[in-house]
């Protein structure tokens, strides 16, 4: 039964290997007669491989940085400090858990329509600048962390800035490591938010470039399609491999 | 800082972020979902018009019924698969923990990448599925371009993709439950039956009801899959609500529609999601 989530992509990896021939006359031969790294030759050609991976990278360390360093100030108030109107703000914070961007995109694209900001790297990042899980995520992680250690950093004269990103972020590394993996896989991944926001190839990002790839009529040359295919997929499996652990914590929201 | 000032300034980033990009959007969708506008010519005020189009084309019912469709198939799909994965997995070693990663990176991959590799595999002239099918004798299938067959064959490809989700969380679900209590039962006699019946699937209540609404809301999003395997065709048949949106707007240039369908979506999903957060605190 693990097969079929194994096999589909080993049949990927081995179709990126065959040169055309092969796909036109023997499409379901196993193992490829001739191997070749053609069709990853072709993806190279006939789309900018490594400036949409540029953009990519880019755009998703920079919604991750952002969301933990945004995430980090407002889940400690939510945690650490008692104020009024202290349920309000964290009810705001859970209501927008429960708002997609699939329900916003219209109108933030009209806005940023308005504001000549479609096909700026801004419109790829800004949309997805505050976390509602992350600053879920950190609240939840700051409450077991015990209040005397805020108040000995507030006794020596910590500023509430110096708590926040000195003190209290290294004790709840992990939380943030498991975030920011998160929050990377998700938006090196995506695909709907750089479509609606592009309308030109200024920052369109590696899924979007490999999803034209196979708009622009490519018919049945797949193994270049499965080989964008594994150019795509090869960093987030190679990062998931690595930090295994922490991603499926994240993933898992504990 | 004072005192009274310090939680808000430390909240403000946040709070405007989320003020410009969620709850300011969602005002916005309401007002436009009143005018008819094609991004050309000025807003024109309708009323509910838009909305008394959308229920009396059936336009609306539509959409929701085959959103419905797609989400209830891959609801099902995915807390079958991913409890009986988690029962199946859940041991020791490195072969078994292999096998996890696996189903599990299913999940990490771009929707992209899966779409594409499926669109692929159900090729219907070269793709895996339809050689495997003539070899029973059935021939020329052609499950996407089939009113009739595409939503659940999307629903089977989003399945594949998030059930190692479902998996991971039932795993953690099943560390809840104590050995000493199926060991007992063990030992009183209970085949693995009865102990999944009257041990495991009441303890695992709260984890199925997090696993069914969050799949349930991942369906109700499902957009990537649409667009690159088939473009809400073949006549509409897989127009699911987000590509219904997406469709109005960018395609078809009309605003209104695309506001009144973003505001019965937003009603939608607030009913599901309110079910997902008591499950979610049922959970922690």
């Amino acid at each position: 039964m693990a097969l079929v989530w194994i096999f589909p992509y080993v049949w990927m990896t081995l179709t990126s290997l065959k040169p055309l021939p092969e796909i036109l006359h023997r499409p379901t031969a196993l193992l490829p007669s001739s191997p070749t790294v053609a069709a990853y030759r072709e993806v190279w050609g006939s789309i900018d491989v490594g400036r949409y991976l540029v953009v990519t990278l880019a755009m998703a360390l920079a919604i991750a940085a952002l969301q933990i360093a945004l995430a980090l100030p407002a889940g400690y108030a939510l945690a650490k400090l008692r104020f009024r109107g202290r349920g309000m703000a964290l009810g705001l914070v859970i209501a927008c858990l429960l708002i997609p961007t699939q329900m916003t995109f219209v109108p933030i694209f009209l806005m940023f329509a308005k504001l000549h900001l479609v096909n700026t790297f801004l419109s790829l990042v800004l949309p997805f600048g505050a976390s509602a899980l992350g600053t879920f995520m950190i609240r939840q992680a700051l409450l077991s962390v015990p209040d005397e250690i805020v108040e000995a950093a507030r006794l020596d004269g910590a500023s509430e800035l110096t708590i926040v990103y000195r003190v209290l972020a290294p004790i709840v590394r992990p939380t943030l490591v498991a975030l920011f993996l998160v929050s990377f896989v998700f938006h090196y991944n995506d695909y709907f938010w750089p479509l609606v926001m592009t309308t030109d190839d200024s920052v369109r990002t590696l899924p979007l470039g490999i999803a034209l790839l196979r708009e622009q009529g490519t018919g049945v040359r797949w193994h270049v399609i499965m080989a964008a295919n594994v150019l795509l997929s090869a960093p987030v499996l190679a990062l998931f491999s690595i930090t295994q652990r922490s991603l499926v914590r994240g993933i898992a929201g504990r | 800082m004072s005192a009274k000032t310090r939680p808000w300034l430390l909240l403000a980033p946040t709070l405007a972020f989320f003020f410009l990009f969620v709850f300011l959007p969602v005002g916005v969708a309401l007002y436009q979902s009143f005018f008819s506008w094609d991004l050309l010519t000025p807003p024109r005020w309708v009323g509910i018009r838009n909305y008394t189009s959308l229920i009396s084309t059936g336009a609306l019912l539509s959409v929701l019924g085959r959103t419905l469709l797609f989400a209830i198939l891959v609801v099902l799909g995915t807390t079958a698969s991913g409890l009986g994965l988690a029962l199946l997995l859940n041991r020791e070693g490195r072969f078994f923990a292999f096998v996890r990663a696996s189903i599990f990176s299913a999940y990490v991959v771009s929707w992209v990448a899966v779409s594409l590799l499926w669109l692929w595999i159900l090729d219907p002239d070269r793709g895996l599925v339809a050689k495997l099918l003539s070899l029973i004798g059935i021939t020329d299938v052609r499950l996407l371009s089939d009113p009739k067959s595409v939503v659940p064959t999307l629903a089977v490809v989003a399945v594949w993709k998030i059930t190692g989700y479902a998996m991971v969380i039932f795993l953690a679900g099943l560390q809840t439950i104590p050995t000493s209590v199926l060991e007992a039962a063990r030992l009183d006699g209970a085949n693995a039956w009865s102990r999944f019946v009257h041990i495991l699937w009441p303890m695992l209540k709260p984890t199925t009801s997090f696993v069914t609404t969050t799949s349930l809301i991942l369906a109700f999003q499902a957009f990537d899959i649409i667009r690159i395997m088939t473009q809400g065709g073949p006549a509409n048949a897989s127009k699911l609500f987000v590509y219904a949106i997406y469709e109005a707007v960018f395609l078809n240039l009309r605003v209104g529609e695309a506001s009144a369908l973003t505001v019965v979506f937003f009603v939608v999903l607030l009913v599901l999601s309110l079910g997902q957060f008591h499950a979610w605190r049922a959970k922690a």
